[in-house]
């Protein structure tokens, strides 16, 4: 395989009746990459999955995985390819090492590479202890490893997860993607649906945003959130009584100020880092006592939120027109708040 | 979590399986399914002795038969229909739950030939079903049933039986692709196939019925092939002279039934199956 691109998505389109649920996709995943296929519920994530994992056939369109299109060669494709569901989707009813065998058995491996590729993957997804327990006795966390190692039995050069981490708790979280990276390390290419930002943030080299069916952002996390607006500088002032000298020395610089009495902060839009040595300097020997000083960059959330007008998290239809049907306290932690819910499109 | 170099991408060898192999492989899932849970057995043992032991005992001695032995033995192979038409049952129950839990997305995403899932899953629900007709066999030898014919023709009725429930399966995959749930399969199994086995001599003969629930109880599949293993155990006589066509020819019609309801309902069922698992 000398393709360039492990994932290509060329046009694909996906029609329920009258919905239109996957409308004109396209992106490529470099190999060895990681790609966030990132969106709300309902968004077509799964849809897109589904077809590129030749799970269902896309209404126009196509894709190659590993080099191999999956209307013309979807045997070549299911070889090439390791997919995670979003809901783990191994065997209650066996062993966490019968559901490698089932798995391995139906690759083709022969019962030696099984047990000897089985094994390092129990040990390394630390479920060696548990590996002859009912997987009906696991914990969600340990059956989304076991979903992964199960998915990487034959060593796939294309890994799809869905949703990987959806209903984990956050260390549970943390540790699949240090177990993702590995992967990553080793060569694989990763297709990642989330509605994570911070997960996208933190695993993806490229992200494409999907919103009711079509791209409506790609890039990398850097590119995206950097069209989402301005950083903006954060001058935090020690005594409240310098505030409005603060203010003034930031005016006089030229910048738009934002100013907030309670926090003791002023606010204002920066280029990057030289605005922070140039506002250092205008504090220097003015007596005021600064606490803290720094760059703020959008967060993804603010990206989704300026790009699609309802935040990452939310079902479509409870946002406002405008995005205003926000629940309030939902600040840019919002990705926090629904984490531990399983949310299911 | 470890950080082991992972046979630095050294990809085992992915060789070409048969339909056999994959087939297989997944058979022996299900029967580990059964292995852990065996009151998923009940529905073929604790359940039917109860019905030979109800009938045999609290209804036996009301209702009279042509047979040399009696109720009991007469009554036997009606059981054995039963039991074996509840195949469908057992296919319909396994495949919606697979659908439902995603086994059959993930299995469809490897490289295998999906007709596996539904070949494994019938090999399995059959096997169930025949450890029902052997716990039967041995529950009616206690009961007083004996085979009285030859041993050839004892072999031929667990054939038909065996064929019964290869028809059985089509739909099973027809109820188990269309339903959504495996309480939807429950409920229409049970609404279906317990009046579809009364409504025939199973377990009352059905020359004393009134004449157009004769003719319907004698035109049901499942009464050939209770009267067919019947005549072939020599547990009753040859039906009537006014019996309706298929009790005069049992076997013969129980072989007809298998091929009409396999040409019909299989290729439904698949395109049923294609359907809701390509959605």
């Amino acid at each position: 395989m000398t393709h360039e691109h492990a994932i290509e998505a060329d046009g694909l389109v996906k029609q329920f009746g009258d919905t239109l649920a996957v409308d004109d996709v396209s992106f490529a995943v470099p190999r060895g990459s990681v790609l966030g296929l990132l969106g709300p519920n309902g968004a077509g994530k799964t849809t897109t999955v589904r077809m590129m994992t030749t799970l269902t056939k896309p209404t126009r369109g196509t894709a190659r995985v590993a080099g191999h299109d999956i209307l013309t060669e979807p045997a070549a494709v299911r070889r090439a390819m390791g997919l995670t569901g979003q809901s783990a989707t191994v065997d209650e009813l066996l062993t966490g090492r019968e559901n490698i065998w089932l798995i391995g058995s139906l690759y083709g491996l022969d019962r030696r590479t099984i047990d000897r590729v089985g094994g390092e993957l129990l040990e390394r997804f630390s479920l060696s202890d548990a590996a002859d327990r009912v997987v009906k006795t696991y914990s969600g966390g340990m059956r989304r490893r076991l979903d992964l190692a199960v998915s990487l039995v034959a060593t796939p050069p294309v890994l799809f997860l869905d949703e990987p981490t959806t209903g984990l708790d956050p260390r549970s979280r943390v540790e699949l993607w240090d177990v993702l990276r590995d992967l990553v390390d080793d060569g694989t290419t990763l297709l990642l649906t989330t509605q994570y930002l911070e997960e996208a943030d933190q695993l993806a080299d490229d992200i494409v945003v999907i919103d009711r069916g079509t791209v409506i952002a790609h890039g990398t996390p850097l590119q995206l959130k950097d069209a989402s607006g301005k950083a903006a500088l954060v001058v935090t002032v020690s005594r409240p009584d310098d505030l409005p000298a603060a203010v003034e020395r930031v005016r006089e610089a030229g910048l738009e100020v934002h100013v907030e009495e309670s926090a003791r902060r002023i606010t204002a839009p920066a280029e990057g880092l030289s605005d922070i040595t140039r506002i250092a300097a205008l504090f220097d020997g003015s007596g005021i006592e600064i606490d803290d000083l720094g760059l703020q960059r959008p967060s993804l959330d603010d990206v989704f939120l300026n790009l699609t007008g309802h935040r990452a998290e939310e079902a479509e239809p409870a946002a406002g027109p405008d995005g205003s049907g926000a629940d309030p306290s939902a600040g840019p932690a919002a990705g926090h708040t629904t984490e531990d819910e399983e949310v299911r499109a | 979590m470890s950080h082991t170099p992972y046979g630095a991408l050294e990809r085992p060898e992915i060789r070409h399986t048969s339909l056999w192999h994959q087939s297989v492989t997944i058979f022996r899932r299900n029967l580990i399914h059964i292995k852990r849970m065996p009151e998923m057995l009940l529905d073929v043992t604790i359940q039917p002795v109860m019905f030979v032991l109800l009938f045999a005992y609290v209804f036996g001695g009301a209702i009279a038969v042509a047979a040399p032995a009696g109720y009991r033995e007469w009554l036997l192979g009606g059981i054995m229909g039963q039991t074996i038409a509840f195949a469908s049952f057992i296919v319909a129950v396994g495949l919606t739950a697979d659908i439902d839990k995603g086994v059959v997305d993930r299995f469809r995403s490897l490289p295998i030939n999906p007709a596996a899932i539904l070949v494994g899953r019938s090999m399995s629900s059959l096997t169930h079903s025949f450890i029902g007709i052997i716990v039967m066999s041995l529950t009616g030898l206690v009961v007083g049933w004996r085979i009285r014919g030859s041993a050839l023709d004892a072999l031929a009725a667990y054939g038909l039986l065996l064929l019964w429930g290869f028809a059985m399966i089509w739909i099973g995959i027809l109820v188990g692709s269309a339903m959504r749930s495996v309480e939807a399969v429950n409920g229409v199994m049970f609404t279906t196939m317990f009046p579809l086995t009364f409504l025939s001599n199973a377990f009352a003969p059905s020359e004393r019925m009134g004449t157009v629930l004769r003719a319907i109880a004698e035109w049901n599949p499942i009464s050939a092939l209770v009267q067919a293993v019947r005549e072939l155990w020599g547990n009753t006589g040859p039906a009537p002279a006014d019996a309706h066509l298929p009790m005069q020819h049992p076997v013969l019609f129980t072989v007809l039934w298998t091929v009409a309801i396999t040409a019909v309902v299989a290729p439904l069922s698949l395109k049923v199956f294609r359907n809701r698992t390509m959605q």
